[in-house]
């Protein structure tokens, strides 16, 4: 095994951890913030990506393109929300509906499965060919993110939002439309997804039709892994969402040593898969087998 | 000012649990009644609140609040004119956020939510100044999750949160049941006095006959879906747990089941 191989990997792990820490990001504020566990974003994390690829090969501005992607991200998380809350379809379904539908859209928007675009005929932002280049714009951008985040879960709406996760009774006691409040989560979330997914194109030089394929594993792990291993650090929200971030980072970087170790790219997912249910259900079962005595009423 | 007309709730219609819950219930409130609800098990004491504060569309009849139909309304449309508190001290309140936010979030009840700060300076004075009313130690610990507070705290605060915003009715649903005899106690003493200071129009269950004499200045008894029994005034006042038993009893014909209501 060749040390300097792994040394000369890490900077492009970082990056990618990053660029998929944005999507951690989103897939925080469903399953965390609404409690809604949302499954739309492994099509998402394609149409962002296909949105900006295609836009941009038809000259459209790099900023621009990556509006569209956000806003198309958007889309798919309304319509996710629609079936959930209009049309009462468990979250967990709709979520599923609207994937399976956005991988027929995002082969629409494709073409084909695979669509390619170089770094050299056109202004990619960012690119691996560039990784330092690369890791620094996305720092920038989840720096933007976090701070528009921050203020915004601050304000009377995402507040809102925040107690419908937190307690939907009491929501709609104090007056709250949870069904539009839930919308407007899925919507956002979706959105940051699709961000990610345009850059995260970028990067790579090319948008395929497969690579948001079990996102949303990725995103609970780097959740999970943030969450466990800072919890109890960063109590403040915007350091949570760091955490977060980190947890991405952390992820690609124990990825690459494995993937260095030997093991086979194509066990990668059952591998994410194991390490994610193990996580998720250390606090179950920390709750079953150690339990403190039951909850305290007065 | 509330005025329910002959109002019906069937659950799970057409089905063997079938559930005639409410059956025409008719209930006209005055601006400043503090009306105590007592009933047996499953008599629709809050079937009858939900309904009113809308969790459910009712099947036939009308409620009104100040002549406002509020019946085409979905729940938190309803949540401009009413204020509640659950039997679950769970219920109330948002575990997750902290007390100042939990009181800002209900401060703004039925209110536009903007993109303005979710909470301001100014109101955290206030929000300071109405928890040591409360007199449980609440305002020094304004940032603490409202989770780690005891059932009885968070009735407390959930009380309070329901009349930041003066409700034109406050619905409490036996918001005392499940908390220790000494902690409901406290409970209802703070609600007796929000309820006096702000003059508010109010419906509180309770399934201690004890409080629903004591409190308030109006009692009526359910039983099977309806308002059996319609107490005010002068009699009220001179009510006792003797007479009310004996009253139901001649009312329904049936002996009061309610193994809460017979122990406490």
């Amino acid at each position: 095994m060749n040390i300097t191989a792994l040394i000369n990997a890490l900077p492009g792990a970082c990056a990618q951890g990053l660029i998929w820490g944005i999507m951690a990001i989103g897939v925080y504020i469903t399953y965390k913030v609404l409690d809604i566990a949302d499954l739309t974003v492994d099509g998402t994390m394609c149409t962002g990506g296909a949105v900006c690829v295609m836009l941009m090969l038809g000259g459209v501005n790099v900023w621009v393109a990556l509006l569209c992607a956000f806003i198309a991200g958007m889309l798919a998380g309304f319509i996710t929300g629609i079936l959930h809350t209009v049309m009462g379809i468990p979250a967990i379904l709709a979520g599923i509906l609207t994937q399976l539908a956005l991988y027929s859209i995002n082969l629409r928007i494709l073409g084909s499965s695979n669509q390619a675009i170089s770094v050299r005929k056109y202004p990619l932002l960012l690119s691996l060919l560039r990784v330092p280049q690369a890791a620094l714009i996305t720092a920038l951008f989840i720096a933007a993110l976090i701070a528009a985040l921050y203020w915004f879960f601050g304000t009377e709406l995402g507040c809102s939002l925040r107690a419908t996760g937190c307690n939907m009774a009491m929501a709609r006691a104090q007056g709250i439309n949870t069904s539009f409040t839930r919308v407007l989560g899925l919507m956002l979330s979706n959105g940051i997804v699709a961000l990610s997914s345009a850059l995260f194109s970028q990067y790579q030089g090319f948008a395929d039709i497969n690579m948001g394929r079990g996102a949303i594993v990725i995103g609970l792990a780097a959740v999970i892994i943030g969450e466990v291993l800072f919890g109890r650090l960063f109590r403040n929200f915007a350091l949570r969402l760091v955490a977060v971030v980190l947890g991405a980072v952390l992820y690609y970087l124990v990825i690459q040593v494995v993937l260095w170790l030997g093991l086979n790219t194509d066990d990668l997912k059952l591998l994410t898969a194991l390490v994610v249910a193990v996580f998720l259900s250390v606090p179950h079962l920390k709750g079953r087998y150690f339990r403190k005595g039951a909850q305290t009423r007065a | 000012m509330l005025k329910l007309e002959k109002i019906s709730k069937t659950f799970n219609p057409g089905t063997i649990n079938e559930k005639k819950a409410l059956r025409g219930v008719s209930l006209t409130l005055e601006d400043g009644d503090f009306v105590t609800v007592i009933g047996g098990n499953g008599a629709g004491k809050s079937t009858l609140l939900n309904a009113v504060a809308g969790v459910w569309p009712i099947d036939e009849g009308t409620i009104l609040i100040d002549d406002i139909n509020l019946t085409p309304l979905p729940e938190h449309r309803r949540a401009r004119y009413i204020g509640r508190v659950f039997q679950d001290p769970m219920m109330g309140t948002a575990a997750d956020m902290w007390i100042e936010e939990n009181m800002a979030l209900s401060a703004r009840r039925g209110e536009r939510r903007t993109l303005k700060r979710g909470i301001t300076a100014a109101e955290r004075e206030g929000y300071r100044r109405a928890l040591a009313g409360l007199g449980l130690g609440l305002e020094d610990r304004m940032t603490s999750k409202v989770g780690l507070l005891s059932g009885g705290q968070r009735q407390a605060l959930t009380l309070l949160m329901a009349s930041l915003k003066r409700p034109r009715l406050l619905l409490l649903d036996e918001h005392t049941a499940a908390l220790d005899p000494k902690t409901a106690a406290k409970v209802l003493e703070a609600t007796d006095r929000i309820v006096s200071q702000g003059n508010l129009t109010t419906i509180m269950i309770t399934h201690n006959m004890k409080d629903a004499i004591a409190h308030g200045n109006r009692l009526i008894m359910m039983h099977e879906g309806q308002i059996i029994l319609d107490i005010r005034g002068e009699e009220k006042r001179r009510l006792t747990v003797d007479a009310l038993l004996r009253q139901f009893e001649r009312v329904s014909g049936e002996e009061f089941a309610s193994d809460q209501a017979l122990l406490s």
